[in-house]
């Protein structure tokens, strides 16, 4: 796994209080780690703020899976 | 017009997590008072607060993790957790748990709080000040709004009965009791949870209240002889912190389930000084009529009453409310016993009338009055026994409990032994 999806990861388990092995890349945070619409927001900010990117409102509405905040992030820092 | 009666006390508050073991520790004369160390002190007027022990739960410490996640704790103001553990602790203690659509419609909550998230502000304040709008956290507002205890313990409990909510000030948790207990009375719902919850020791709190000159500024030295209500020496208030819930019940239901019955509510007063922001009128008008609107509800005279658990709160106010006590009570004085329980744990300010109703509840249950600590030298003279230092052993049928807030908002709520 890359810097990039560890450490996202990270930010996933702590803001969401889920277990390490139920944040796989395919994981949906509303679907299968109990995120409500309040949560992805602030998981957003939290990416942002770790990696020093902005992410638009439009991109964080496609942000719906741990892989998808992955691949943005590689993208925005590529 | 229905009855209206205490079925379940929760309480976190700086004598200790629980009704119970704040109680006994209240009779046992003991005083929550201390330095504060969690924060810079050191510039402060006000170096002193009565704070919640906490520690792994044991010999009645709070441990937070006990009460909420901690991906939720994270969200809310403390003043939320607060309410949230005492609202568990009384639907526990009344064993109500509501399954079924009516049972959960039937019964609703009013918590309130005198200022709700001041410290959960002031860190967005300066979020915003230095990183920008699009770092304020979705949670700031819903973990920050006073009705949010109402809120979460709603959702909790599945509670879909009337959702509410008090602001005012130090009178908080008296008018939301009051309030309930009125809806049960009106038939807007059969169980009410209802109290208050505060969370003020922080920084900017300490500086605000000392600038309005109302709290203690002179025992930062001897911290457990600052709060010390009627007293000569008193110079202001103690702050604490906490929460206070009951759950209210209409008669009928309470009974139909075998519920434990602490108390009758059977009277609420309120009234407005319409004088000053923050200090009272000097006759203490307000304060008469708002515990003779309750004795009128009630149906009782001021002879009836057995014990006062006073506003009290180690302010020049003491002797105001005091002399609006004695006006009431007239000749019947020498019978009635009087303490300010904020000698032992500070003001709880929006949370104050709660715990303090829950108080004298148990010095109904207990035929016992908790006592006024560091009074050494009244500062008037009077006929009213001010138990001061040792809890006294007495018949106590009736009760009232006073709180007066800034902006001159005054509740009292009358208690009494339930008789069928």
């Amino acid at each position: 796994m890359s810097d990039i999806a560890e450490r996202v990861k990270k930010i996933v388990i702590d803001h969401l209080g889920v277990d390490a092995d139920k944040v796989v890349e395919g994981a949906s945070f509303i679907d299968d780690l109990g995120a409500d619409s309040l949560d992805t927001v602030e998981l957003v900010m939290a990416f942002e703020e770790e990696f020093g990117v902005e992410i638009p409102d439009d991109a964080a509405d496609s942000i719906l899976t741990v892989g998808d905040a992955v691949k943005f992030i590689e993208k925005a820092q590529a | 017009m229905r009855r209206v009666v205490i079925t379940g006390t929760g309480m976190v508050s700086p004598l200790g997590c629980g009704t119970e073991i704040s109680w006994s520790r209240l009779l046992a004369g003991e005083n929550s008072a201390r330095v504060v160390t969690e924060f810079e002190v050191e510039d402060l007027p006000a170096k002193i607060a009565c704070r919640i022990p906490v520690g792994d739960g044991s010999d009645g410490t709070f441990n937070v993790d006990q009460w909420m996640e901690p991906k939720e704790q994270r969200k809310v103001d403390p003043f939320i957790i607060y309410g949230v553990a005492a609202a568990d602790m009384a639907l526990e203690d009344a064993g109500w748990h509501p399954k079924t659509d009516e049972d959960q419609i039937a019964t609703g909550v009013l918590i309130g709080s005198g200022i709700g998230g001041l410290e959960g502000i002031v860190e967005a304040g300066y979020t915003l000040r230095d990183k920008g709008p699009r770092r304020i956290s979705p949670f700031f507002i819903p973990g920050r709004l006073i009705n949010l205890v109402s809120g979460q313990v709603s959702i909790r409990h599945k509670l879909r009965g009337p959702n509410h909510a008090v602001v005012t000030a130090c009178s908080t948790g008296a008018h939301a009791i009051g309030d309930a207990a009125r809806m049960i009375a009106f038939g807007d719902a059969e169980v009410m949870v209802a109290g208050g919850a505060e969370s003020p020791i922080c920084r900017i709190s300490l500086a605000g209240f000392a600038a309005c000159k109302a709290l203690s500024t002179q025992h930062n030295d001897d911290p457990q002889k600052a709060s010390r209500p009627y007293d000569r020496d008193r110079d202001g208030f103690v702050m604490g912190e906490g929460a206070g819930i009951v759950v209210l019940e209409e008669l009928e239901h309470a009974k139909a389930r075998g519920a434990k019955i602490y108390a009758e509510v059977v009277g609420y007063g309120m009234s407005g000084d319409a004088f000053h922001i923050t200090a009272p009128s000097e006759d203490g008008d307000g304060a008469f009529r708002c515990m003779t609107a309750a004795l009128k509800r009630a149906g009782l005279s001021a002879s009836d009453l057995d014990y006062i658990n006073a506003h009290g709160t180690s302010t020049m106010a003491d002797t105001i409310e005091l002399g609006a006590v004695e006006r009431l009570v007239g000749n019947a004085a020498s019978k009635i016993s009087m303490s300010s329980t904020k000698s032992a744990i500070g003001h709880l300010l929006g949370a104050a009338g709660a715990v303090e109703a829950i108080f004298s509840a148990l010095a109904i249950r207990d035929n016992i009055a908790p006592p006024t600590l560091n009074l050494d030298n009244p500062d008037v003279e009077t006929a009213i026994d001010l138990v001061p230092y040792k809890a006294r052993k007495r018949e106590i049928n009736v009760a009232l409990s006073n709180s007066f807030g800034f902006g001159g908002t005054n509740a009292s709520l009358v208690l009494r032994r339930y008789e069928a």
